[in-house]
């Protein structure tokens, strides 16, 4: 007998696997890292907080009540991991760990629905306390209903600048400023997404109506923000259009759309292909999902930033092609419908990313802080590169230590790698990208082996 | 890049012996070219643990090892940094009466090395190394080794070198190389070929297929020794600590990680490149918490390993080539070759300059592979015969 399909990540990608899978007559594995399936997007709160889906999700409670119903329906017919990290992938082996213990699995097809994270650029005071990112922000009100501050800025690009911005408005939050690094004719290009994804943009507009209405100032072509105060946030300043504003505020929420999570693609041995769209090495796949190694497929954000409803699309049809290729009767007339949505909802993005354009001449000034978790900065990272005369990204690594500590470069390696462009004059596909390593996250010396043996 | 180059020597493999060798042969005047199929210092070199150290050598390394030990305190002098070089001292933990019966042996066997090894005993220990388990039944401590960041010193050996006016040449590897006209022409994958007098193999890994096309094939594997580190963490392992048998070695760097290793990776699909096994991490990960109970609870933040070339007699290759005039090797240091790397490309512009070196370096002969020569090796007693240190598997440095 074949092992089970193992499903990484409990979000909408991996979710709409688990159930297409089931449907097939399998019992896949479903490990992810939150307490309670929904992803990033559909995040349930750690503990009920009164407030109905509605509150909690606004326009999205809908599809975040259908698909929380749908994956508990699935509880008895599928094996569920929540709270476990997969710190490793090896051939068919699924490396866990959970509350300090390690488990392996050994899996027969292996859907990666991994999901994204903030992608930011480090700016002047980017690590004061109350600087959070957007989705940071955004998961403090979900799941646990607390804001980031009481006189919040939001700063960046993306359509999550606006709808965080929208959301702490809403819950009562004096939101201060909306700081938009994107010059407002970018947003002119929405037009061409009417027809891709009226609803999604029509509500997109309607956040940015409303914040006006509530008297947010709204600020386009934000250039040199420079987050300010002593111990915490007290301001932000920025340059714009040849003059500077200022305000003050207590908190900021900074972001700069989406990055994949690719680590576990990574450590199965997935091929990658740059994206221009997505300014990062993603991994090769084809229309279904299908990776360069074998069996394993790659679904959602975790694959190329495509947003929630694309990825509820591509989870579905990455465990239809799992299906075929195990041989099993699956549906090409479906698959073929799947790949026809996500055909459009890709061409929603290449709009998206239009209009909300990532910043490509950002300077990083020598004296801010590039790699957090080591405290490498700018001009210490620049120092490196011109004394080891280096041109990749792994090679910095090695002469600065950026990308080297507990976040393992997950949050600053894109900066890195902007900021090597930069020096170097040759483009970001250019520095490469960072040979990913386990575990995917920390884990303690004496984390035993072999919490249990697998069900199937 | 195309087009043809001359110079006095050229250097296949831009890692730490290559780029010592280069440096120093440019000081001394010569025009040299470094080829290296990916980017200096990328492989062992870089990655391997960062062990300096004497202690634990067979003898027939240790006049090499010395070399080398008078070049690591200078090393801001030679290259510009200090590659974090610190002279911690190398704590060798025996976990048995017996292991340590063969550290005391060890140090009689070297005692005419100048080694300076002290024996400790349980009570020791525990005195000076309280955050070592009571478990560990003595030690052999070597005062004068230490630990180095591999990371920095091949990074700075390469630049160094590069600023002494040697042409480097990064991402280009050389295909062949023939013996021509009283010299050698290379040709690289990128369609440059270079002109030398004297070619020197130090391609590591990549290192026997350049023998080979000498018409002197070696018995050279692939090992893939695998490290994790943890994050940083306040300073607690004052000494770079080995152990008799193999089992774990660990240091702790400048920034505060520990980095542990042990255990064996497996190579990925481009072979070039490896990553430990999931199994052998937390192995290595579990003795640590054993050995040192103060970190129990420190996280593990990256596993590595690196691709490194291993002999079977774990000596390596070091000298003049047994087949072909003007071509001298270096490869094969078995996971042991950071710390004598400095020496060995002292040693390599000897040869370069005069065809010879006072530093002894018979026993590292190519010719013990050649069948004949070999045989008469074994007669002689050198490094055929079993090390004095009963290591089951190589060490890395």
């Amino acid at each position: 007998m074949r092992a089970a399909p193992l499903i990484v990540g409990a979000g909408p990608a991996g979710i709409r696997a688990a159930m297409t899978l089931v449907a097939a007559g399998l019992r896949p594995v479903v490990v992810d890292e939150a307490p309670a399936c929904g992803g990033q997007i559909y995040r349930q709160p750690l503990i009920p907080d009164g407030r109905t889906p509605a509150g909690r999700y606004g326009s999205e409670a809908a599809k975040a009540m259908r698909l929380h119903t749908e994956f508990a329906e699935l509880r008895d017919r599928i094996d569920y991991r929540p709270g476990t990290l997969v710190w490793n992938l090896a051939l068919g082996v699924a490396h866990l760990t959970r509350d300090g213990k390690s488990d392996s699995i050994a899996h027969d097809g292996l859907i990666l629905a991994t999901g994204a994270m903030d992608r930011v650029l480090p700016v002047p005071g980017w690590t004061l306390p109350g600087v959070f990112s957007l989705g940071g922000a955004q998961i403090a009100l979900k799941a646990q209903g607390a804001a980031i501050g009481r006189r919040v800025v939001f700063l960046g690009s993306g359509p999550l600048l606006y709808l965080v911005a929208w959301q702490y408005l809403k819950a009562g939050v004096n939101v201060v400023a909306v700081l938009d690094t994107a010059p407002f004719t970018a947003k002119l290009r929405l037009a061409a997404g009417l027809l891709l994804d009226p609803r999604t943009l029509l509500l997109g507009l309607r956040y940015a109506a409303e914040l006006r209405l509530a008297g947010v100032p709204i600020r386009f072509g934000v250039e040199k923000p420079e987050i300010n105060g002593d111990g915490r946030v007290d301001s932000i300043g920025w340059a714009e259009a040849g003059r500077v504003g200022h305000l003050a505020c207590d908190a900021v929420a900074f972001g700069l759309g989406l990055k994949p999570e690719a680590q576990l693609a990574e450590l199965a041995g997935c091929a990658f292909v740059f994206s221009e769209r997505d300014r990062v090495y993603v991994p090769l796949r084809d229309r279904a999902g299908r990776s360069s190694v074998s069996g394993v497929y790659v679904a959602g954000d975790g694959a190329g930033i495509m947003g929630a409803d694309a990825a509820e699309a591509a989870g579905e049809r990455a465990a239809l092609a799992l299906i075929e290729d195990r041989g099993l009767a699956f549906d090409a007339g479906r698959a073929r419908q799947l790949e026809s949505a996500l055909k459009r909802l890709s061409r929603f993005r290449d709009v998206m990313a239009a209009a909300f354009p990532f910043p490509h001449d950002w300077r990083i000034a020598d004296d801010t802080t590039l790699c957090r978790c080591e405290e490498i900065t700018a001009g210490e990272a620049r120092a490196a590169i011109a004394q080891f005369g280096i041109r990749e990204i792994n090679r910095l690594k090695a002469v600065s230590r950026i990308g080297m500590g507990r976040c393992q470069g997950r949050l600053c390696s894109g900066a890195a790698a902007e900021l090597l462009a930069q020096e170097t004059g040759q483009g970001i596909d250019a520095a490469g990208r960072l040979r990913g390593q386990a575990p995917v996250k920390p884990v303690p010396l004496s984390l035993m082996d072999r919490i249990s043996e697998v069900a199937e | 890049m195309t087009g043809m180059l001359r110079v006095d020597v050229a250097i296949i493999g831009g890692g730490l012996v290559g780029t010592s060798a280069a440096l120093s042969l440019a000081t001394s005047g010569l025009s040299v070219a470094l080829l290296d199929k990916g980017f200096c210092g990328a492989q062992a070199s870089g990655v391997n643990y960062g062990g300096v150290r004497r202690q634990g050598r067979p003898p027939e390394q240790l006049p090499l090892s010395q070399r080398a030990h008078a070049i690591w305190p200078e090393l801001a002098k030679k290259i510009g940094i200090d590659g974090e070089f610190s002279r911690s001292g190398h704590l060798k933990l025996a976990q048995s009466e017996a292991d340590m019966a063969a550290l005391e042996a060890y140090a009689k066997a070297v005692a005419g090395h100048g080694l300076s090894l002290e024996l400790i005993g349980h009570n020791g220990l525990r005195e000076r190394f309280g955050w070592i388990s009571g478990s560990i039944v003595g030690a052999s401590f070597c005062s004068g080794d230490g630990h180095a960041n591999p990371r920095l010193v091949s990074a700075g050996f390469a630049t160094a070198a590069r600023r002494a006016g040697v042409q480097v040449f990064e991402q280009m590897p050389v295909e062949n190389f023939t013996a021509i006209g009283g010299g050698f022409a290379l040709e690289t994958a990128t369609g440059l070929s270079v002109r030398a007098s004297q070619v020197v193999n130090c391609a590591g890994a990549w290192a026997d297929r350049f023998a080979a096309l000498a018409g002197e094939p070696v018995p050279l594997s692939r090992i893939y020794p695998s490290m994790i580190v943890t994050e940083p963490l306040e300073p607690l392992l004052t000494v770079n600590i080995g152990m008799e048998g193999g089992g774990i070695y660990a240091r702790q760097v400048e920034r505060g990680n520990c980095i542990v290793g042990g255990e064996r990776g497996v190579a990925l699909d481009d072979p070039d490149f490896s990553r430990p096994t999931a199994e052998g991490a937390t192995s290595i990960m579990n003795r640590t918490a054993a050995y040192f109970p103060a970190l129990a609870h420190a996280q593990a933040i990256r596993f590595w390993s690196g691709t490194e070339a291993a002999m079977p007699d774990r000596n390596p290759v070091l000298g003049l080539s047994a087949t072909t005039p003007g071509l001298i090797h270096a490869f094969g240091f078995t996971g042991a070759g950071f710390q004598l790397a400095p020496g060995v490309g002292e040693v390599i512009a000897d040869l370069v300059r005069s065809g010879d070196t006072e530093t002894p370096i018979d026993a590292f002969s190519i010719r013990r592979f050649l069948p004949v020569a070999n045989k008469a090796r074994t007669e002689q007693g050198s490094s055929a015969v079993p090390s004095t240190e009963p290591q089951k598997t190589g060490v890395p440095s």
